[in-house]
């Protein structure tokens, strides 16, 4: 056993967890946020995708001891209070998602995306970079859609900050 | 229509907690004092189990228990059934072998359960399955259709001969043989439909929880139809009575067709809940997901066309092998008879059809209902037949399809289904103007310019969905009754909860449902709500598949809401002291027409529940309930279209351009039919270009995880282009036809069609990965 301390949405936590427990059990089981998804066991699906430290990570990819010190954000600590993120609002506006599953990881990588990317993000960049996600239910069709919607919103956010 | 009513794309109620990390699935559910299961699975495809020895792994830290598949038996825990009879051409019924829920004896494909380990943790649920020692004597194992009805082949059940499930047959032999002995032209071809994994991202889980002062069990579950997992888990399986037996089936994450069925392991979840005294969960990885959930598809086919003259169809035969895999899941036999060779007359004038389907056992994992079920198989056939069919007759295959389009409705096939309406001619030339077909060989001389390789397929299909009139499909040999139910409530406030037997796992019912509440009574959605997945609240429900719940289950909720319309105007009628065949509603207001009159639903509501001051004789509340059994099955159908390019270096396939002409009838909400037609086409797509569930030839499965199996990502995908042409259905009174399954069913065969266009060559099977489409473009 060891003892995790990290910051998760904003708070700091503090976990007992067996040393082979992954950031994202510790994150499901320990700390119920459960909106970080679990869909396959080889780091290819991204439904678990979070931010570490502003980068998005597959949290099934990762020790809990691995993430000691550093600041986490879900899906759950995306919104700010009941305004909702730019990515969230654009996934809702363009239909871009169905069963909601790989939602939170999509939208997740989807923010990672545009803030590497800044403005230059095209619809092939899109696809490209979403590659470490998959999604059964939309075809990515509307998925591309909000991000690339979102990219344009987010540009306007930053700018009026 | 309102701003909220039928026909507007609104935005979807469902998805804030979805974006917010809200939703609630099974796996998210926690109750105290639980357990964890951990399965023991053969990695034999065929095998006696001589021995299982549970001793180190009880003496593990936490370790619940081990249960067996003999103690299971011994409980009298039924075995799996196939709940819909198939009998054989020379009247025999289908052989069924036996499937209990963990292997006592024989195991039969790579992945079924011997045993269970129930445990504190999850963790520790792994550990002890490590320690538990099971003794298996290897028996030879097959793995597919054509080497399992060989004579000498390994024989999986004492039930059926030669594996042989079932030889079954449609149409009439002897017309169809008179067709081909006059045709001027016969069209062969022989056609691999490959075997898919669902793969819905949300893994398969369970949490089963006994009370034993109660003697009642609930089950959290992802399932498709809780109802009919209540059904058959008590009627067949024999773990409890259906009123001591609560199904919910919460957030569900895409099920496809895989979370119809009831499983062994929410069997033994329950059955062990009751054996531990403790509340179990299960929750499958991905590889489970690949080895238990019921695969789609794998049918091997031979069929030919006859042609007279004019290039008019004037028969069909087709012989079809169906690789069942080693038991019969819940809908299988149904699969490649009743949804698949009932559609084979496509959108064509054909005289006369014959089909024979061999359904036949393997070591492999069942195979059941998936995405188009039947269909996608059906119409695939038929749209490579017709393209082939143009390609001999040496005429542009879009005319072929013109030349034998059914134009007169309704249609009578040779193969059952009567298709009520339909306009086969305006979805195919809305798609070929979105293409700009008539400019394609201008494009593609281009394309030859730049070395590139192109091509256009066309794909015309039919589905047949609602699944369907009750008697009809009991005729056919069903095992259940396919209406739905629906409750209408409106609460003294005037709010209004609709209680509905379908069940959405991505389909947005809780949107596009209360979209015909504010229809109807112009309320805003956000009045509304959709209560569904729970076999406590809702009535009963057949559950959601077949793309049914919009015409069937909405259909029932406006059969509810007539009734609640009906006693709400003699209620308001009576307030306003009017006469009843005088109020209107409009805007959640009920008037009287050609006055200022009128009383507010809430009112209308209170004054039901207060029951102050009713007609004489009426019954307080504002509540009704209805089931609805539709007279008929529903017909999309529509044109896809795909141009592509084949880089012949490489055999890499780029798309163009896809779209799509869909004939839906009524659509409740644009938005969200064409996400499901989006999803749909990625599926289709991704069975041609991309997924196949292999297995070796000893029955080992190659393709068990997202690193061998290869789920279409955005980047293998074009964005698409949508249109609609319509024909209302008549056959339900909105006029729906349905939309989820459209996109896998015509996809497939477009782009086979075009890449084979492109090379120049007919014989390509699913999928056309680069490495098998540069073999084709270069063999001799």
């Amino acid at each position: 056993m060891s003892t995790v301390k990290l910051t998760v949405n904003g708070k700091a936590v503090s976990v007992d967890v067996e040393d082979r427990t992954l950031l994202v059990h510790l994150l499901r089981d320990h700390l119920n946020l459960t909106g970080t998804h679990v869909g396959c066991d080889t780091s290819q699906c991204g439904a678990c995708v979070v931010h570490i430290d502003g980068r998005a990570v597959k949290s099934c990819t990762m020790l809990a001891g691995q993430a000691d010190g550093a600041n986490v954000t879900t899906i759950e600590g995306l919104a700010k209070g009941d305004e909702l993120h730019p990515m969230q609002a654009a996934f809702r506006d363009n239909h871009g998602l169905q069963c909601g599953y790989c939602t939170p990881g999509m939208i997740m990588s989807a923010v990672d995306i545009v803030q590497r990317h800044g403005g230059q993000l095209d619809e092939a960049t899109v696809r490209h970079e979403l590659e470490g996600n998959i999604c059964r239910c939309t075809g990515y069709h509307n998925i591309v859609k909000a991000v690339l919607d979102a990219a344009g919103r987010m540009k306007v956010a930053q700018a009026a900050e | 229509m309102g701003v909220e009513g039928i026909g507007a794309s609104v935005v979807r109620k469902e998805d804030k907690r979805f974006i917010t990390g809200k939703g609630r699935y099974v796996d998210d559910v926690k109750l105290p004092g639980m357990t964890y299961a951990h399965f023991i699975r053969s990695p034999h495809a065929h095998a006696k189990v001589k021995g299982i020895d549970a001793s180190a792994a009880l003496k593990l830290p936490g370790v619940v228990a081990v249960l067996n598949g003999k103690q299971i038996v011994d409980d009298k825990v039924g075995n799996l059934i196939c709940g819909w009879a198939i009998t054989s051409k020379d009247g025999s019924p289908m052989k069924m072998g036996a499937w209990p829920a963990m292997a006592p004896e024989t195991v039969r494909f790579v992945g079924q359960a011997v045993a269970v380990v129930i445990a504190e943790s999850k963790n520790l649920a792994r550990d002890a399955a490590e320690a538990v020692v099971v003794d298996y004597e290897e028996l030879p194992a097959v793995a597919n259709v054509t080497d399992a009805i060989k004579a000498g082949a390994p024989q999986l059940h004492p039930e059926a001969p030669g594996n042989q499930i079932y030889d079954w047959v449609i149409g009439d032999e002897n017309a169809v043989n008179d067709a081909f002995s006059k045709a001027a032209n016969v069209v062969k071809l022989d056609l691999t439909n490959n075997r898919l994994a669902p793969n819905p991202m949300e893994p398969r889980s369970a949490v089963a929880d006994y009370n034993e002062a109660e003697e009642h069990f609930t089950l959290y579950t992802t399932s498709q139809n809780p109802h009919v997992a209540r059904l058959v888990l008590s009627a067949f399986y024999n773990i409890a009575p259906e009123h001591k037996l609560r199904v919910i089936a919460p957030d569900v994450g895409g099920g496809f067709g895989s979370k119809i069925y009831i499983y062994p392991e929410e069997m033994v979840a329950l059955w062990a809940s009751k054996k531990t005294g403790r509340p179990v969960k299960w929750t499958g990885d991905r590889t489970e997901a690949f080895l238990t959930d019921a695969h789609g598809r794998d049918h091997v086919t031979h069929a030919e066309m006859a042609f007279d003259a004019n290039n008019k169809i004037t028969g069909l035969k087709v012989k079809t092998y169906a690789n069942f895999g080693a038991y019969m899941s819940l809908f299988s036999s149904a699969v490649p008879t009743y949804l698949y060779a009932t559609l084979l007359s496509g959108q064509y004038d054909i005289p006369a059809i014959h089909a024979e389907v061999i359904a036949v056992y393997t070591n492999t994992t069942p195979v059941d209902a998936y995405r188009g079920a039947g269909r996608p198989e059906a119409s695939y056939l038929v749209e490579r037949m017709m393209e082939t069919a143009a390609r001999q007759l040496n005429v542009d295959p879009a005319a072929l399809r013109k030349t034998n389009f059914i134009t007169q409705f309704p249609h009578q096939t040779p193969v059952i289904m009567a298709y009520d309406t339909g306009d086969f001619n305006a979805s195919l030339d809305a798609a070929m103007k979105a293409i700009d077909y008539a400019g394609f060989a201008g494009r593609k001389a281009q394309a030859k310019a730049q070395g590139k390789l192109r091509g256009i397929g066309v794909s015309c299909y039919i589905e047949a969905c609602g699944i369907a009139p009750s008697k009809a499909v009991g005729s056919l040999g069903a095992g259940v009754g396919l209406w739905e139910s629906a409750e209408v409530r409106v609460n003294p406030v005037g709010t209004i909860e609709v209680l509905t037997g379908s069940h959405s796992h991505g389909q947005g019912h809780e949107t596009a449902f209360a979209q015909l509440i504010s229809e109807r009574l112009g309320v805003p959605i956000s009045q509304v709500s959709i209560v569904h997945g729970d076999t406590d609240k809702v009535q009963f429900g057949m559950g959601t598949y077949g793309s049914r719940s919009a015409a069937v289950g909405l259909t029932a909720i406006l059969k509810a809401m007539e009734k609640v319309e009906s006693k709400a105007k003699k209620i308001a009628a009576h307030q306003l002291e009017a006469s009843e065949a005088d109020i209107v509603i409009e805007n959640g207001e009920f008037k009287v027409t050609g006055t200022d009159k009128s009383i507010a639903l809430p009112m209308v509501a209170l004054a039901a529940y207060t029951a102050h001051n009713l007609p004489d004789g009426m019954e307080p509340g504002l509540k009704e309930s209805a089931f609805y059994d539709p007279s008929n099955f529903t017909f999309p159908a529509g044109a896809y279209i795909c141009e592509l390019e084949v880089d012949p270096a490489t055999g890499k396939t780029s798309f163009v351009n896809f779209v799509a002409a869909d004939d839906f009838g009524r659509l409740i909400n644009p938005m969200i039919v064409e996400g499901q037609v989006h999803g749909g086409l990625a599926q289709g797509i991704g069975q041609a270009l991309l997924e196949h569930a292999v297995y070796d030839a000893n029955g080992q499965p190659i393709t068990a995880s997202f690193m061998d199996y290869t789920m279409p990502r955005a980047d293998d995908l074009p964005s698409f282009k949508l249109s609609h042409t319509t024909t209302l259905c008549p056959g339900n009174p909105l006029g729906i036809k349905g939309c989820g399954e459209a996109g896998a069913i015509g996809a497939s065969a477009a782009v086979i069609n075009a890449i084979t266009d492109a090379i120049g060559k007919n014989n390509l099977e699913m999928p056309a990965t680069p490495d098998r489409v540069w073999r084709t473009i270069h063999a001799a």
